[in-house]
């Protein structure tokens, strides 16, 4: 123990002793700090509060002194949880410093690219809850024509939802064609997801597929969120839903697809659980309020609108997002 | 040059015994009232190991004068089923006792020196150094 610690412990604790004012105490506290952060334990502490009443007060009985050394022993272990604790935050924040770095790797493997295609504005927000994302988005376009996205969402998060993830990204780059039909898709990532992925792990997936030329559009589901298709004529809000297994469960699974032509102002909304299982105080969020958020911005460019409902979305949950949010739009120009 | 004694620990009680030895020990050569408080900490704590876990051991208390300095050695020795995972036990925030004793990390963080040696089947020997200062 450092001895102007000591020297400092005992004049602040007999300016207390003899004057009981919460100015004095205050400068304890504050005092107390400092011992902290020069990694004093608490029995060292009461040792030299000891010391310093000894040479204040030399003449007390000696059942005071006897005290003292049983307080001291009281205070090992405290003094090990403190230890333990300290050793434990310095754990943290090396696990923090490497999930950064993980979700920087994810970022940046997991980067696609929005297509450019005429006639169609895309729009797309995808926030992590967490530090990593389990939410998936993938892009295929080969400036043909054509404009393919998957919407996936691994069921868990995390760690172990991005390492799944890859394995995704991977399979879609595989196919490596924005002509692949919705079914043949999802049917070649489901064995991949089955035959790699443990039996904990599930994923939905939603995936279509945009003809810009017939302005038609091609989806199928792997238990995923359906779509939302709204007509910009009529004003009417409807689900695309399409039957198959989530990804993973069985590599038998097979999988419907449909297809919608899109007229001018037609909107398809794609996203993931994050977006409607939102809980407010009233309870979920319904279909509905995301209607009417999307009709309150239905002119305006599908970047625009996707981040207007997730604007409301987050303040409807008080800025505390529950899961991973994701929202793609497609709209036709 | 050492002086050796030791406690078999058989019963909770021997484990109050190795702490009287120990203590007895850390005063002679005269360890303040903290230090002495921590070896007793640390004999408490591998006693305890050795009467939960083992059955049957024996702490050895010796003292150390080496290159001028003077030290107190805990040897807590048992051959009961050993630990078979070392690496997980000297974790913090593993305690295999349940409860919140110091474990062998707090035995680590009492003393200034630590060895452990364990064989599955065959036993655990623990090595604990503290130098007077």
């Amino acid at each position: 123990m450092p001895q102007h610690i000591e020297a400092q412990y005992q004049e602040i604790l007999n300016e207390y002793v003899k004057k009981q004012t919460e100015q004095n105490l205050y400068v304890g506290q504050n005092f107390s700090r400092q011992l902290i952060l020069e990694n004093i334990s608490p029995e060292e502490v009461i040792s030299m509060h000891k010391a310093a009443i000894g040479e204040l007060y030399s003449d007390l009985p000696d059942v005071v002194w006897h005290s003292f050394d049983f307080l001291i022993e009281m205070m090992i272990n405290y003094g090990l949880a403190l230890q333990e604790r300290q050793s434990l935050l310095k754990r943290q924040e090396e696990l923090k410093v490497e999930m950064d770095l993980a979700a920087n790797v994810q970022e940046t493997l997991l980067k696609t690219k929005l297509p450019s295609l005429d006639g169609l504005d895309i729009g797309l927000l995808s926030i992590p809850a967490k530090k990593m994302n389990g939410d998936y988005i993938y892009f295929v376009s080969d400036y043909d024509g054509y404009a393919g996205v998957a919407v996936a969402d691994v069921i868990g998060k995390g760690l172990p939802a991005a390492l799944c993830m890859s394995m995704i990204k991977f399979g879609m780059d595989s196919l490596n064609s924005s002509h692949a039909l919705p079914k043949d898709v999802l049917g070649v990532i489901n064995r991949i997801v089955e035959k790699s992925v443990d039996d904990s792990m599930f994923v939905s997936m939603f995936y279509a597929n945009y003809d810009a030329g017939a302005a038609r559009l091609t989806y199928g589901s792997a238990g995923h969120e359906p779509a939302i298709l709204y007509r910009a004529g009529s004003g009417e809000f409807s689900e695309l839903e399409a039957k198959g297994l989530l990804l993973g469960v069985s590599p038998a699974a097979v999988y419907e697809e449909h297809s919608v032509i899109l007229e001018k102002g037609d909107m398809v909304i794609m996203m993931t659980d994050g977006v409607t299982e939102g809980r407010t105080e009233e309870g979920f969020i319904e279909r509905d309020v995301i209607y009417k958020l999307i009709e309150q911005k239905k002119t305006e460019p599908a970047q625009a609108i996707v981040q207007h409902v997730y604007d409301e979305l987050e303040r409807m949950q008080n800025a505390e997002l529950q899961d991973d949010f994701t929202l793609v739009v497609y709209k036709k120009g | 040059m050492s002086d050796q004694s030791s406690v078999e620990i058989l019963t909770e009680w021997d484990i109050v015994a190795a702490r009287q030895l120990g203590r007895n020990v850390a005063k002679e050569l005269g360890f303040g009232t903290v230090d002495q408080a921590r070896i007793t900490t640390a004999i408490s704590e591998l006693a305890r190991n050795i009467y939960l876990y083992a059955g049957q051991g024996r702490i050895e208390i010796q003292q150390l004068a080496e290159n001028g300095m003077k030290g107190i050695l805990i040897i807590a020795a048992d051959s009961g089923p050993g630990i078979p995972d070392v690496r997980k036990v000297m974790e913090d925030g593993f305690t295999t006792s349940g409860g919140l004793g110091a474990g062998l990390p707090g035995v680590k963080r009492l003393m200034d020196d630590f060895k452990i040696e364990t064989i599955q089947g065959e036993g655990t020997d623990i090595r604990a150094t503290k130098w007077l200062r």
